[in-house]
């Protein structure tokens, strides 16, 4: 059986992403919960669905138990496929010795056998740390319009900002003649999302010549790119519009659920034309009390409101028992807020219990930090979480 | 015992024909997000059958889209899983060739096939008119202990105003044998135990009398096979104590919805660990509450949009509620659009409907306001 994909997607999810502290101590960061009843990963994934992409590698290497078993066979995003679908790509032991992926580039060199598998002519680098809604097929039909050799994804932002990503500076046609990353003085406010799409047979060429560089770190931002550029490659820079959000970060996480909110959410998940699919146990539909009272929040099916909520965004399975407040928070799947207890400005991971009358966190505010609470944790009644606190299992 | 399933999708449709004008009873949508046979594939399902033959008459485009492949019950299989069995005009048919067959007894007759060439020792019938989570598991045990050809599974109601004549009443003896069936009559009074429309039955037992049917042209399961029958063969009823409705009308569906909004009744239909009921993943968004919104006493699917006033309600997936609107006692499927400054009270809406600014509906629980699939008001 001898078919071919036009374009496969490699998508990096074996990041630790330390930044997330407590929340990614058991798990990668690509399967972080976000917006009550999805994972960081499903967006990555229900895009490539959604734009034509139905081969999928997953590379993976930090705590990869909860992302194998959450992917499984890819049913959720309709990855279950013949030939294709959605595979998950660990490090593995092959003729010449075993090694971890030691960078990105890397990472992708050591499964070339599985993309010419499906004898792609372009691959799209992706990664599992972006919150978006982005048609890769609108950026590779850019990218064969220009001919280019390589298509990097950019995203205007402020120029106070810019200091903190990987900058392209363009021509007016859109190419790329100069790549900085985090500039101390950024000529240009076009920021890369970390999206790639290689014409495959020049990645390969420039993943072997990388590979035999003793002094490449092998990563994508620091070695290829600059050295495509300086070989005078075909690259361009592909503008795209919308709402894009790295959560690599607490604060950043908690914005991003926030933006669910309000009048006009800047991130809109209620798009029958773009939907984003996850995996998720069958659960009732949410039951809201007789004294609940919900205001600007976001929740999930499983959820029982006896108490108040307001300003959050609720995972599935999600108690809020009589007197209980939420605010200004997120609360991950199946936890349970106690009679009388106060969550203000927090961040709860999974199977969380907060205690009859405890307290989490503080109101927003100047100084204030967000109050983190691991997976599992159990805050005994009458506890007091500090604001900016952060709670790890063990 | 190794067993199948067979559900009938459309017998009992004349109790509801708001509902099923367009759709089976199967697919008739409940409690949010479910249709009512997610409620007899799931008490299958989690007891282990992995093969279940669906039944169907007319009107079965709703349920087949919401069926699928059956993966959101785990029963995409190769061997076993679901199989939709349409309309099959058999020899058997007493009415001659091109008519449907009208009853259960000639319903099974037309897939014969498929229940001469199972190889599970009994098979569990199943109707969709029947709400309640069971552990069907303790039924095929208890069939297997006391070696029963059939057993019934009964429940036992304290006030018998609630039921209709669609309901079959049953007469157990203290060894649970069952000694009658007969159809529910307004003269009964006090307790009574009905039958629940699930049974378990031996299947080469089912062969035998489905042959024996074919032979003499019968045409009622209950009154031409099972009462005949009910002296000679070893029928047991199996008591169901926990929550259990039938939905026989429109009001009775209304009702037992409502009953959703009791904390006991939804844990003892959805709440149950290791039996959760499932039902086709639609993937929606997290339901949006705005700024202002009031929820009370109601369930909630996601996908729904609330800027209004919601109290004792079931909203299924999708639903909006404008800014300035009240919604009381009502049912809202799929999609519904309610617009700002709407009241409405004891309204059942179909899928779709759309209900303009400023519009004022109200019905009463006993005869709920119903408007029709994609209407607009």
């Amino acid at each position: 059986m001898f078919k071919k994909k036009e374009c496969v997607a490699m998508l990096l999810a074996g990041g630790q992403g330390s930044r997330l502290y407590v929340l990614t101590s058991r798990l990668a960061k690509p399967a972080v919960s976000f917006g009550g009843k999805y994972r960081i990963i499903d967006f990555p994934l229900s895009n490539c669905v959604n734009s034509g992409i139905d081969t999928v590698g997953v590379l993976t290497q930090y705590q990869p138990l909860l992302l194998n078993d959450y992917i499984g066979n890819g049913l959720p995003w309709d990855l279950d496929r013949t030939f294709g679908g959605v595979k998950i790509l660990p490090p593995y032991q092959g003729r010449d010795g075993a090694d971890w992926y030691r960078g990105t580039a890397n990472a992708i060199y050591q499964n070339m056998q599985f993309i010419d598998r499906y004898d792609p002519d372009y691959v799209i680098v992706l990664s599992g740390d972006h919150i978006y809604k982005m048609d890769y097929s609108a950026m590779l039909a850019f990218h064969k319009r220009r001919g280019a050799d390589c298509t990097i994804a950019v995203i205007d932002v402020p120029l106070e900002e810019a200091s903190r990503f990987g900058i392209m500076s363009t021509r007016d046609d859109g190419s790329i003649w100069k790549f900085s990353e985090k500039p101390k003085n950024p000529d240009s406010t076009k920021a890369s999302m970390g999206i790639y799409i290689f014409n495959k047979k020049k990645l390969f060429s420039y993943l072997e010549a990388d590979e035999k560089d003793p002094q490449s770190s092998n990563d994508f931002g620091k070695n290829v790119i600059p050295a495509m550029l300086a070989a005078g490659e075909k690259m361009f820079a592909y503008p795209f519009v919308g709402y894009w959000k790295d959560v690599g970060t607490i604060a950043s996480l908690w914005e991003a659920n926030m933006d669910m909110l309000g009048e006009h959410p800047e991130l809109q998940l209620n798009d029958d034309k773009w939907r984003i699919y996850s995996r998720h146990e069958a659960c009732a539909p949410h039951f809201i009390g007789k004294e609940g009272m919900v205001s600007n929040s976001s929740v999930t099916e499983g959820c029982e409101i006896y108490g108040e909520v307001r300003g959050s965004v609720l995972g599935p399975g999600v108690r809020v028992m009589p007197g209980a407040r939420v605010i200004d928070s997120v609360i991950m799947s199946d936890v349970t807020v106690c009679e009388g207890a106060e969550i203000r400005y927090s961040i709860i991971d999974s199977e969380v219990t907060v205690g009859k009358n405890a307290r989490v966190g503080a109101d927003r505010g100047d100084g204030v930090g967000i109050a983190v609470i691991g997976a599992g944790v159990r805050v005994a009644d009458n506890e007091q979480i500090a604001p900016g606190a952060m709670l790890d299992p063990d | 015992m190794t067993a199948a399933g067979l559900i009938f999708s459309n017998i009992h449709d004349e109790s509801l024909p708001e509902l099923t004008r367009l759709r089976t009873m199967a697919s008739v949508p409940f409690g949010g997000r479910y249709r009512l046979i997610d409620f007899a594939l799931s008490n299958m399902v989690n007891s282990g059958i992995s093969k279940i033959g669906i039944i169907t008459h007319y009107n079965y485009q709703s349920l087949l889209d919401h069926i699928g492949t059956g993966k959101d019950w785990d029963l995409a299989r190769r061997s076993g899983g679901i199989k939709i069995l349409p309309p099959f005009i058999t020899a058997y048919d007493a009415k001659g060739p091109g008519s449907l067959y009208t009853t259960r007894l000639e319903a099974m007759l037309g897939v014969m096939n498929f229940i001469t060439r199972s190889t599970e020792d009994v098979l569990v019938l199943s109707d969709c008119d029947t709400i309640c989570n069971i552990d069907i598991h303790d039924v095929i045990s208890r069939h297997e202990e006391t070696g029963a050809d059939l057993t019934v599974v009964t429940k036992k109601i304290d006030n018998c105003g609630t039921l209709s004549s669609r309901h079959s009443v049953v007469t157990v003896d203290e060894n649970d044998r069952l000694i009658d069936i007969a159809g529910y009559t307004p003269d009964m009074t006090g307790e009574v135990e009905v039958f629940t429309n699930i049974m378990v039955i031996n299947r080469r037992y089912l062969v035998g009398v489905l042959m024996d049917a074919a032979a003499h042209g019968y045409s009622s399961f209950f009154k031409d096979i099972l009462s005949r029958d009910i002296g000679k063969a070893n029928y047991r009823a199996y008591r169901f104590d926990g929550f259990y409705s039938i939905i026989s009308s429109l009001p009775g569906y209304f009702d037992c919805s409502m009953k959703l909004l009791d904390n006991d009744v939804r844990h003892a239909l959805f709440g149950v660990e290791d039996r959760p009921i499932y039902t086709k993943v639609r993937n929606s968004a997290p339901t949006a509450y705005r700024n202002g919104s009031t929820v009370k006493n109601s369930i909630i699917a996601d996908g729904c949009v609330i800027e209004g006033e919601v109290e004792n309600c079931v909203l299924f997936r999708g639903v909006r509620i404008g800014r300035g609107s009240k919604v009381t006692n009502s049912i809202l499927m799929q999609d519904t659009c309610v617009g700002q400054n709407v009241t409405l009270n004891c309204v059942v809406t179909d899928k779709n409907a759309v209900i303009r600014d400023e519009r004022m509906l109200s019905g009463h629980s006993s005869m709920p306001f119903f408007i029709g699939k994609g209407l607009m008001v």
